[in-house]
């Protein structure tokens, strides 16, 4: 009898630790898991096969988009060559801006100000790119590495304490503040955020290796509230750090599992979206706990979540960009299905 | 000892100001809007830009090289492309679209003829185009494949590897050549610059006759020459970047004198006419936003007058690399780290 009961309670206790059908999980499950539980769920849609794309015309993964103030939608894609994308309002193709350009090496997060100027953050090229509406180029930020076979010698190693006002190691993400200041998080290589004024002179930067207050380890995206605070998605601490204007370290939000992508909605009342994304790699039994993103207070409050894992239409396999112009009308892309999808929310139904 | 140091305050005093007094600002124009791309055309780092006798501008960009892998080697083409714009920066035709040699541009100098001659780091060639864009000539070869970083040598095959680093070799394997210039009889001078530490003279045919230089400090020693231009009497400027200064040699490489004081040289250009001037920038590396000004000097190394700095507005420069000076007060600088050539008109005081 005690046997029995000593059985019931070692099952009781895995099936409190496995939530999900009571497969057990492994420690990177276990760790990936938000702390968050009993979160509602936002319920939502996905508009089927919005981007209509010309019939020679592929996304390959995709890993940025942004809208802009008219409703433009720009995907930033992984295909043969890097490349950049804008499709109108409804999905309808307009253009391909940066062709062949050569700061597009390998993609990592595309961004528009609030003149609708488009920014394109390239990890491969280690550079920050603006192109004007008008799809030109106006200004660059960081240096492509020039080629082993134009070097007379191998470049000195990268001294992760100095690494440089001007130059980057695959930086991930853009923002401003409402001054025009350009925040940048610098990135797979470096750890840290920096600061530039409009004119792209370096004005500060914050961060070093490590899991300390403060400390970064891969800064993955950026997001800029209207204060002018820099929300920092410090994804391999499975934290969000938050820092003031000046990059003073001010608080931690650890309860949302792995922060992957950050995004802050425009308006009186700001909200911050944050995915804990499904990384689809080896250890599938990560798709049970993770996938969903996340609708936060900027205070930290978490207000409720939404998607899951998977490969259908309306859940999420490695969600690598959001953009919340509209709090309510998302569109995120997404690494391993080479797609982006455009979301209805539905915060105020049950 | 305090009359030594009252000294030495006074001769600091008297030196500060003479040299304040000696470079004084130009006023300058810069318009970084004037080349007009077609919608699918954009410049990368302008390594090169020059202008012909009808003031057509030629920009050298790189534009980014693909790399396929063949067998266990690596190759890489396509690198750089070469644009042709008239002289109201309307876009006129592309150069050299696809040709072997195109892979990290350099620099683009417009012989006495209007020849096109582009020099690329990353193929070690110098190639010629006549006029109307006609591949003419090359000079040295492309290594076949990538060679490892720092393993020069491997790799590649035939010429074009340059010799054993920082020693002054023999013939025309360039390596990392950066730019040429020509004499009034058409011996052309190629600064041989990262591995080589040299100057090359040729003829006129591309026969090679002689060479000088080695890495090193010494008088007639380079630490990365990075760009060449030669003056009417057929002396030799060579911009010696990471000595600081820039070497002045006769027509046969014998060193006469030194210029230093203008910053780091990283682009320089003689106008022509009778009186000449010297043009050297002062570029900021990649990575930083100091310096960046741009001196004009007598032949002789004084200084008349300087203008810009570093930055990425309108009248700032970004890595500036080559200047054409075709026209001593319209300028045209190409910027690596501002992608882009702005036009500079200098005004007088």
């Amino acid at each position: 009898m005690r046997e029995m009961i000593c059985l019931l309670l070692t099952a009781a206790v895995a099936l409190a630790q496995t939530p999900a059908g009571g497969r057990n999980l492994s420690p990177a499950a276990l760790a990936t898991r938000a702390k968050a539980q009993n979160v509602p769920e936002i319920p939502f849609e996905s508009v089927p096969n919005f981007l209509k794309l010309p019939a020679n015309l592929y996304l390959g993964e995709g890993i940025g988009i942004a809208s802009n103030s008219k409703g433009h939608i720009f995907v930033f894609t992984r295909s043969q060559r890097t490349r950049l994308f804008e499709f109108d309002q409804s999905g309808t193709f307009v253009r391909e801006i940066g062709e062949g350009i050569y700061g597009f090496v390998f993609a990592h997060a595309v961004r528009v100000d609030p003149r609708d100027n488009i920014w394109a953050v390239d990890e491969g090229s280690n550079m920050v790119v603006k192109f004007n509406p008008q799809g030109r180029v106006v200004m660059t930020m960081g240096r492509r590495p020039e080629p082993a076979d134009a070097l007379a010698q191998a470049p000195p190693a990268p001294d992760p304490d100095n690494p440089g006002k001007y130059v980057f190691n695959r930086p991930t993400d853009v923002g401003w503040d409402a001054d025009g200041n350009i925040f940048v998080t610098d990135g797979y290589g470096n750890s840290r955020i920096v600061k530039y004024d409009k004119q792209g002179r370096f004005l500060a930067q914050a961060g070093a290796r490590g899991s300390d207050p403060g400390q970064l380890n891969l800064p993955h995206s950026l997001a800029m509230d209207a204060k002018g605070n820099a929300y920092v998605a410090d994804r391999s601490n499975r934290r969000i750090e938050v820092f003031d204007n000046d990059l003073k370290f001010k608080t931690v939000y650890d309860n949302v599992g792995t922060p992957w992508e950050l995004c802050i909605s425009s308006g009186p009342h700001q909200y911050l979206y944050s995915s804990n994304t499904f990384p689809d790699n080896n250890d599938y039994t990560l798709a049970t706990v993770s996938g969903e993103v996340y609708k936060m207070e900027l205070d930290g409050t978490v207000l409720g979540k939404f998607g899951k894992a998977g490969k259908q239409l309306g859940e999420f396999s490695g969600l690598h960009e959001i953009d919340c112009r509209n709090p309510d009308v998302l569109y995120i892309s997404e690494i391993q299905l080479w797609r982006a999808q455009k979301l209805i929310l539905h915060p105020n139904r049950k | 000892m305090k009359g030594l140091k009252f000294f030495c305050a006074i001769v600091s005093l008297f030196s500060c100001g003479l040299l304040r007094a000696q470079v004084p600002e130009i006023p300058f124009d810069g318009d970084i809007d004037f080349l007009k791309l077609p919608a699918n055309i954009y410049l990368g780092e302008v390594a090169g830009v020059a202008t012909d006798s009808k003031r057509d501008i030629f920009v050298y960009t790189r534009t980014g090289e693909d790399g396929t892998m063949g067998g266990s080697r690596f190759f890489t083409h396509g690198g750089s492309r070469l644009f042709e714009f008239d002289p109201t920066g309307k876009f006129l035709r592309e150069i050299g679209a696809g040709i072997y040699g195109f892979l990290f541009a350099q620099s683009v100098r417009i012989d006495a003829q209007d020849n096109i001659w582009a020099v690329d780091r990353g193929s070690n060639t110098v190639m010629k185009f006549d006029p109307a864009g006609r591949f003419l000539q090359v000079l040295s070869r492309k290594p076949e494949s990538v060679n490892p970083t720092g393993a020069e040598g491997r790799g590649g095959g035939g010429r074009g590897r340059g010799g054993v680093p920082g020693q002054g070799v023999q013939g025309d394997s360039f390596s990392r050549p950066t730019d040429i210039a020509w004499d009034a009889q058409g011996n052309m001078f190629v600064s041989d610059a990262y591995t080589n530490a040299r100057i090359v003279k040729l003829d006129k045919t591309g026969r090679f006759i002689k060479t000088w230089g080695a890495k090193g400090s010494e008088p007639g020693q380079f630490d990365m020459p990075n760009s060449v231009a030669v003056d009417a009497h057929g002396n030799v400027y060579a911009a010696d970047l990471g000595n600081r200064r820039i070497q002045v040699f006769d027509n046969d490489g014998n060193f006469t004198s030194q210029i230093a004081g203008v910053g780091a040289p990283w682009a320089i250009c003689i106008s022509p006419g009778p009186h000449q001037y010297l043009y050297s920038s002062n570029s900021n590396p990649p990575d930083s936003m100091d310096g960046g000004e741009v001196y004009k000097m007598e032949l002789d190394g004084k200084i008349v007058s300087k203008f810009g700095a570093a930055g990425k507005l309108a009248k700032e420069f970004g890595t500036a690399n080559e200047i054409d000076c075709r026209d001593p007060n319209t300028l045209y600088v190409g910027e690596l780290t501002n992608w882009r050539v702005q036009k500079i008109t200098l005004r007088a005081n």
